[in-house]
């Protein structure tokens, strides 16, 4: 059975159809890539899927579950996580502190038990601090579990976006641009964190990427969008040698 | 290996939390010492409860304006209903109850009123922000003022009196009595507060506000502060851990109004008006937005200042303004900080770290 | 004494908040700054008038002027010396504390000067009054100019900002700074002329409001420029109609107020209205609805 399963989804801004009719079903474990020159409603669609915009019309269903219109923590708390275009990390708080705040409803104690120091404090706390590190080290971040988030060089803290959302243990993951203002070295590099991600959690993956030698590379599947509306879908050998796909990133 | 920094983060912040309270520790048997000496002006002796009054207010208000990262300009209306309560308790209870557990009593009282109300405030107002929470967080404030200053509550042997508009419409028996008198406000409340007590409701302040930080609601909190959207893309309910700092700050105010009513013999409206809960901000600001220290140093300074400029006499005021003004341009300007950091960088023991966010 | 009467002195004690108003919404709008220092420009802007009246001697219309020249130099220098250092500090407290400050030393120095005693003021306007219904409505020469005022200076302001380049400036500016400055508008330069403007309408209001009740000390400008700001927050910060409407709304709530429910808790209720305007539309009567892009 399909991970997610979304069927023409749809919303309009003023008369504007931002997204029109976006229809999709992902499989458990797959990765799947979604593209459209800039302007084409992708993150819109994230937006939608997030709960961040309530969808006009359309259905979302996550694992089974009709999420449609719910918010963006019922989202969350369902199994959806995201990372964001413009990076929005948690920029006074320390690295390993960014990851332990995306466990917060994983693992819980109340406000009284951490105020006066009860042992089930300590205890979730130190499974907290080991959860975190463990993620952190497959991004190579735990050397710099210390750093306040927002002293960490740019690629850096795409990745630890990544971190943060995998530990809200989501059954899908979100990714807007992650390869954004990346060197080729360090796009390769983030090839194979995703890739690792994907099989090391058992995770699936969508995600929108302008990087075109990342897409292809990683991305098992693809939908198009363009102006709102899907241009093709399907295998990504065959959807990048569709010749309206070229046109439309040729700007016809 | 992974746990070493772990560990290092672990004990940095303990270490961090056992020297704000030992700061407190000193500075009290500093204190002692010098009052068992005699060399405590009585002046200033008498500016050591309200010291630790503004020591309590603004640590708290430090939870909502470091920590959540909203602005409250209300903070002494939260004193207000905590000195209000409190002093109405122990008028009420009187010797009926020993005079510690009534003092305990009454603590309990004014932060439980105080934190309700913050409650009952932050839901509709926290929706607002910046600046406009401010000026409704004010405007609460001086609501909450404005209405005491209407009340009067007299007891007899039938019980409660309340009254909106004078203390003869109360309608005593000649043995009743007058509790709260409008606009002249509670008198007759005994004095519990001293220094000592004072000094415990500072530990107890900053062990709640200290721990809250260091916990998962804290970091809740500060996600919410950095980044709602990212927070709540990761399942925080922001709305809510906002209002728990919110409601756990006003509950603060609340005791830190209870020493102060405790302290008085007459209590009115006066000193709960936006002027207070501006200077209390003010503690916060200088002392370091998010930084509980700083906060705590800084009311101890301000508190003290105007006492120890007394012999400048009509001009310490004015000094103390200029003092604000050039401690802001000095401690925020950009110019003036890089300035610092180059004339620091020449000195022989190397670069300080620039002046910034701490994190606990 | 009627209702019409009530209605009256509201609009009048309204028009002042107006005025008041409109200079914290233009400073808001564009420097992005709470000014807690602008109410007690306009209690310098009131000795000031009073001293060039019964000091000096001038004619009530000179001292005004000078008054006016005198709070929009120091509106200037405040802005240049206080805020200017700050304005890329990272955090908006810090110039609000800053403000803070301004605002103790501007009540201290008047303190020093004058005393903390009211200073009977003298009221500048000297037209008769107008008596409407049979005397059944007495409107002072203070109310009348009052008003008149505060559709004039309306009229200009809007006008000022739609017509001239340096409105579109102050307009390009509050919309975004950084924007306005690679457009080539001289930033600095507009803010300054905003505090300008702000002074010089709170000198106006501080000879309005004490022409009307007619005692100056030290701390006359505090509270009414809390309710000012509150004003400009009522009508929707930036907005210029919402200013004049959020002032003349507050001085009528809050004259009514005192006068059928109690004057204690008339303040209560002007700030009661506040939250509920605010609750129930949160940029204000005319304020724009702004959302982060996610």
């Amino acid at each position: 059975m399909a991970i997610l399963d979304v069927n023409k989804l749809s919303i309009s801004f003023g008369g504007l159809h931002a997204v029109d009719g976006f229809t999709v079903s992902i499989e458990k474990g797959e990765l799947y890539g979604l593209i459209g020159p800039n302007g084409a409603g992708k993150t819109t669609v994230f937006n939608l899927l997030t709960g961040v915009y309530k969808p006009t019309e359309g259905i979302v269903r996550l694992d089974g579950q009709d999420i449609t219109g719910k918010n963006t923590i019922e989202i969350n708390r369902a199994g959806i996580a995201r990372t964001f275009q413009n990076i929005r990390l948690f920029k006074d708080m320390p690295v390993l502190d960014n990851v332990k705040t995306g466990f917060h409803n994983r693992y819980r104690y109340s406000t009284l038990t951490g105020i006066l120091r009860l042992p089930r404090m300590h205890q979730v706390e130190n499974t907290l601090n080991e959860r975190s590190m463990e993620i952190l080290k497959v991004f190579g971040l735990d050397k710099e579990a210390d750093v306040l988030a927002g002293n960490l060089p740019y690629g850096k803290q795409r990745k630890l976006e990544i971190a943060r959302a995998l530990a809200t243990e989501p059954k899908l993951l979100l990714l807007d641009e992650p390869a954004a203002g990346m060197n080729p070295n360090e796009t390769s590099e983030l090839m194979d964190t995703i890739r690792f991600v994907r099989d090391h959690f058992d995770m699936t993956i969508l995600l929108i990427e302008h990087d075109m030698k990342l897409v292809s590379g990683i991305c098992e599947k693809l939908s198009v969008l363009n102006f709102g509306r899907l241009l093709a879908q399907g295998e990504t050998a065959e959807v990048l040698s569709n010749p309206e796909v070229i046109a439309a990133y040729l700007g016809q | 290996m992974n746990t070493d920094i772990v560990k290092k983060i672990k004990n940095r912040r303990l270490r961090s939390k056992l020297i704000t309270y030992l700061i407190v520790i000193v500075f009290y048997v500093v204190v002692q010492i010098l009052i068992n000496t005699g060399n405590l002006s009585s002046l200033l002796t008498g500016l050591l409860v309200p010291i630790c009054v503004y020591v309590i207010a603004a640590v708290s208000l430090n939870l909502v304006v470091g920590i959540s990262g909203e602005l409250s300009l209300g903070h002494a209306g939260f004193m207000c209903v905590g000195a209000y309560t409190s002093a109405f308790l122990s008028n009420v209870v009187g010797s009926a109850l020993p005079e510690t557990l009534r003092f305990i009593l009454a603590i309990l009282t004014g932060a439980v009123f105080a934190g309700l109300f913050g409650l009952l405030i932050g839901i509709p107002v926290l929706r607002l922000k910046g600046d406009y929470l401010a000026i409704v967080t004010l405007a609460f404030g001086e609501i909450i003022k404005n209405l005491m200053n209407v009340v009067y509550v007299g007891i007899d042997s039938k019980g409660l009196h309340v009254s909106t508009t004078s203390a003869m419409d109360l309608h005593l028996e000649p043995t009743g009595k007058q509790i709260i008198k409008g606009a002249l406000g509670i008198s007759g409340t005994p004095k519990n507060s001293n220094f000592t007590i004072g000094v415990i409701l500072i530990l107890l302040t900053l062990f709640i506000v200290q721990n809250l930080i260091d916990s998962r609601s804290g970091r809740a909190v500060m996600a919410a502060r950095d980044n709602r959207i990212a927070a709540e893309s990761i399942g925080i309910p922001v709305t809510k851990f906002k209002l728990l700092a919110f409601a756990v700050s006003a509950a603060l105010a609340g005791v830190a109004g209870v020493l102060y009513s405790h302290n008085l013999a007459t209590l009115n409206t006066k000193k709960f008006d936006y002027n207070t809960s501006i200077l209390v901000l003010v503690f916060v600001v200088l002392g370091g937005i998010g930084n509980i220290r700083g906060s705590m140093i800084a009311a101890v300074i301000l508190t003290a200042l105007p006492e120890m400029l007394r012999f400048l006499s009509n001009y310490r005021m004015l000094i103390y303004a200029i003092v604000l003004i050039v401690m802001m341009l000095f401690n925020w300007a950009p110019a003036a900080r890089e300035w610092r950091e180059r004339v620091l960088s020449r000195l022989p023991f190397g670069r300080r770290k620039a002046v910034g966010k701490e994190e606990v | 004494m009627s209702f019409l009467t009530y209605l009256k002195d509201g609009i009048s004690l309204g028009s002042v908040y107006a005025i008041i108003a409109l200079g914290y919404t233009m400073v808001y709008g564009i420097a992005k700054m709470l000014n807690f220092a602008h109410g007690d420009v306009i209690m310098v802007g009131a000795y000031v008038v009073l001293m060039m009246i019964t000091r000096a001697g001038l004619h009530p219309l000179l001292a005004v002027l000078i008054a006016m020249a005198a709070c929009t130099v120091l509106g200037m220098t405040i802005e240049m010396v206080a805020y200017r250092p700050l304005r890329k500090a990272g955090s908006p407290l810090a110039v609000l504390i800053t403000a803070i400050g301004v605002s103790y030393l501007l009540q201290n120095i008047a303190l020093l000067m004058f005393g903390a005693d009211g200073k009977t003021f003298i009221n500048v306007v000297s037209l008769p009054s107008l008596s409407l219904f049979d005397g059944g409505l007495v409107i002072s020469g203070t109310t009348i100019v009052t008003i008149l005022a505060n559709i004039i200076i309306m009229i200009c302001l809007t006008l000022f900002v739609k017509k001239t380049k340096q409105g579109r400036a102050m307009q390009a500016v509050s919309e975004d700074r950084d924007a306005a400055q690679l457009m080539g508008i001289n930033v600095n330069g507009t803010i300054s002329l905003t505090f300008a403007i702000g002074s010089a309408l709170a000198a106006i209001a501080g000879v309005l409001l004490c022409s009307a009740y007619p005692v100056v000390t030290p701390y006359t400008g505090a509270m009414p420029g809390i309710k000012a700001f509150v004003a400009a927050v009522f009508g929707g910060i930036g907005s210029i109609p919402g200013a004049m409407l959020g002032g003349i709304l507050l001085g009528v709530i809050e004259i009514l107020g005192r006068a059928y429910i109690s004057s204690q808790v008339a303040d209560a209720i002007v700030f009661g209205v506040l939250i509920i305007v605010l609750l129930v539309k949160p940029s204000g009567l005319f304020g724009k609805n702004v959302q982060e892009k996610v």
